[in-house]
């Protein structure tokens, strides 16, 4: 889940880094007022907090000279949509005049399973900018996640980027807060992208974190909706995640079910390679009982883009049984939707599956080809 | 031989008493595997399928010192604790079926279980299998038979496909790994591939990658430095799929060019891996290897 910028820098405050002071504006409240309540003196950067990459390209921050200017400023924001989302709040915050940009994020490498620290002096652009013109610009470390990103370890990074003195001291210990807020609220990143170098210290003039959806169970003061927010999904795939579904939407008419994300993306290539176009994604994943499996059918019968169903299910830890019960259950409450579905079914119980199936008058497939010869023909 | 299990396995299962533990746990037992335990804290004494339930793993060990691996049933929340249970009772295997975990969390504990010489599976894995010798996971074992063709992957239903078009095919099978599908895993294509280039029973080898990430690239680049000899039949899923979701520039960078179809393909075909189309082209590909 991804942090509004406010909150990422809220939480970096918390772990004692200094951030540009501000005031956060709620669409509807009176900006003039909270404005001056926080004591902010022009000029300021109007900021409209949406989750979409690329704010700033496309309008969504502005630097003003006055306060009658950020107030017309912020109420706009408040009506103009940002890639296709409303900001519903803004953030105003007091403009630091700077001279360097610094560009500073942390990840975890899949592959070396370690969090790897980046750092570059040339922030302000997109990293992959820099990556292709400056790569070497680009310094990495990666961290023992035992213990943590170590203060020379930080010293070291910000050496290699050119900072030194009392510039090096500020730099490592936001490196180190930064990698606190990573690890304490479970990050799949963690950026500070342009970090301005004033005087001889460092502040965040952005920041971002992204929270690993597995471990939002233990973030509870994080809880809140921002699936439409964050403008990455179309209105079906909304509808999908509220109910749960683990679902993209694609342009064909078939629409497909399956369990387990290689197995679903096989399908859709099985689909396309003998003709047909698949309609969408939807893994019902492992284990799904006879619920999930009857809430997955009852969204494609109502999902007007496919024409027909394809469910094509191995079990493993998914029982034959209990998916065959969920078909049979969605069609029964749903009734006749006019909707071809074809079933194809193979690995744990599915003799007790294709007999439940059958008794509904359903005929399950165990060949996939001949599965998909028939959706594509349907 | 096989590798990693085989019929000097004895499994312990940690939540063993939870709906897919036990349903798990009793098909494992009836394909032979050796399940000589069970934990789940506050459930000893109890009995599933036969099989002694205890509270901890320690005290598990103590009565059945045979036990070697660990398979964990155990919910996302508590699945960590029960990994560093499995590792400090000295299991030399811990297969990690549960899935949701925290990737900081598996961070931690697959170094953790490296340095201690264990080896992890998964996590959100669906486990091995040596067909005819043991199964440690959730693979229904009817899809599988003995022979000399090693499959390893990281989609679990693929896995079954597969290697169900293999034995219709007459096409048997040493051992099957599923590495899981999460960001941080235990073992790796690379230390799989390792570890099958050791086994004197396998003779060929069935990779199933995934669009994203760089492990497939990895591989690719292993059997090019001429560390893998046996020969090797890749299947990519996602050819089709559109491009999926990026977790912001940093991540994007780290892979610099991998983790597409094409850039896969790319990097497997030049190390010299027949790279099959669709899965049930692999049979006939993986024929052609062995004769």
């Amino acid at each position: 889940m991804k942090l509004f910028e406010y909150e990422a820098k809220s939480l970096l405050s918390k772990y004692g880094v200094e951030v540009p002071p501000s005031v956060l504006v709620r669409k509807g409240e009176d900006v003039r007022a909270k404005i001056r309540d926080a004591g902010l003196e022009p000029p300021v950067v109007v900021k409209a907090q949406v989750l979409v990459a690329g704010r700033g390209k496309a309008g969504g921050i502005k630097l003003v000279k006055t306060i009658d200017e950020a107030v017309s400023v912020a109420e706009k924001l408040f009506e103009t949509p940002i890639k296709g989302v409303i900001p519903r709040l803004v953030l105003i915050e007091k403009a630091i005049p700077h001279d360097t940009e610094l560009y500073t994020a942390i990840v975890i490498d899949r592959s070396e399973r370690r969090p790897v620290v980046l750092a570059s002096r040339y922030g302000g652009m997109d990293i992959e900018e820099i990556a292709r013109e400056k790569p070497e610009s680009i310094v990495r470390r990666f961290i023992d996640p035992y213990t943590g990103l170590k203060g020379y370890e930080a010293r070291l990074i910000g050496k290699k980027i050119g900072l030194s003195g009392k510039t090096l001291a500020s730099f490592a210990s936001f490196l180190q807060a930064l990698y606190r807020v990573f690890t304490e609220y479970d990050g799949e990143l963690a950026e500070s992208n342009p970090l301005a170098v004033v005087g001889d210290k460092v502040i965040p003039l952005d920041a971002r974190l992204i929270v690993d959806d597995n471990a939002l169970y233990r973030h509870p003061e994080l809880a809140g909706d921002r699936i439409e927010e964050s403008g990455e999904y179309t209105e079906w795939e909304v509808k999908a995640r509220r109910q749960g579904l683990t679902f993209v939407e694609l342009d064909g008419d078939i629409g497909i079910i399956s369990n387990g994300a290689g197995l679903t993306m096989t399908t859709m290539d099985l689909v396309l390679e003998y003709g047909g176009r698949p309609a969408n994604f939807l893994d019902i994943g492992g284990g799904a009982r006879a619920d999930l499996v009857k809430k997955a059918v009852g969204f494609l019968l109502e999902y007007p883009k496919a024409k027909k169903i394809f469910i094509n299910i191995f079990g493993g830890i998914t029982r034959g049984d209990e998916v065959a019960k969920g078909i049979v259950a969605a069609l029964s409450e749903l009734g006749e939707i006019g909707k071809p579905i074809i079933v194809r079914l193979a690995g744990t119980n599915e003799e007790e599956g294709r007999r439940i199936l059958k008794e509904a008058g359903i005929e399950a497939y165990t060949d996939p080809i001949e599965a998909v010869r028939k959706v594509v023909e349907a | 031989m096989a590798i990693l299990v085989g019929e000097d396995t004895r499994v312990i299962v940690q939540g063993i008493t939870g709906r897919e533990g036990s349903f798990h746990t009793r098909l494992m037992l009836e394909y032979g595997t050796k399940v000589v335990a069970g934990v789940t804290p506050g459930k000893g004494g109890m009995e599933v399928h036969g099989v002694p339930v205890y509270d901890t793993m320690e005290e598990a060990v103590e009565a059945h010192p045979e036990a070697n691996t660990s398979i964990i049933f155990v919910p996302a929340r508590f699945a960590a604790d029960a990994v560093y249970e499995a590792v400090d009772a000295g299991m030399r295997l811990v297969v990690v079926i549960t899935e949701g975990i925290p990737v900081h969390e598996s961070l931690r504990f697959v170094n953790y279980a490296k340095s201690r010489g264990t080896t992890i599976i998964g996590p959100n894995c669906p486990g091995v299998i040596s067909p005819g010798k043991a199964k440690v996971g959730i693979l229904p074992g009817h899809v599988f038979k003995p022979g000399n063709v090693a499959i390893i992957s990281r989609s679990g239903t693929l896995t079954y496909e597969v290697a169900y078009a293999l034995t219709k095919n007459g096409i048997g099978q040493s051992t099957v790994i599923g590495i899981g599908g999460d960001p941080v895993i235990g073992t790796s294509f690379t230390e799989a591939l390792k570890l099958l280039e050791e086994d004197d029973e396998t003779k060929a080898i069935v990779l199933l990658g995934e669009i994203g990430g760089d492990m497939e690239e990895r591989a690719a680049a292993m059997v090019k430095r001429g560390e893998v000899s046996k020969p090797i039949v890749a299947f990519i899923a996602g050819r089709t799929a559109p491009p999926g979701k990026r977790m912001g520039h940093a991540g994007a960078i780290i892979m610099m060019g991998t983790g597409t179809y094409k850039g896969k393909v790319e990097a497997l075909e030049s190390a010299g891996i027949k790279v099959a189309r669709m899965p049930f082209d692999i049979p006939k590909l993986v024929a052609d290897l062995l004769t």
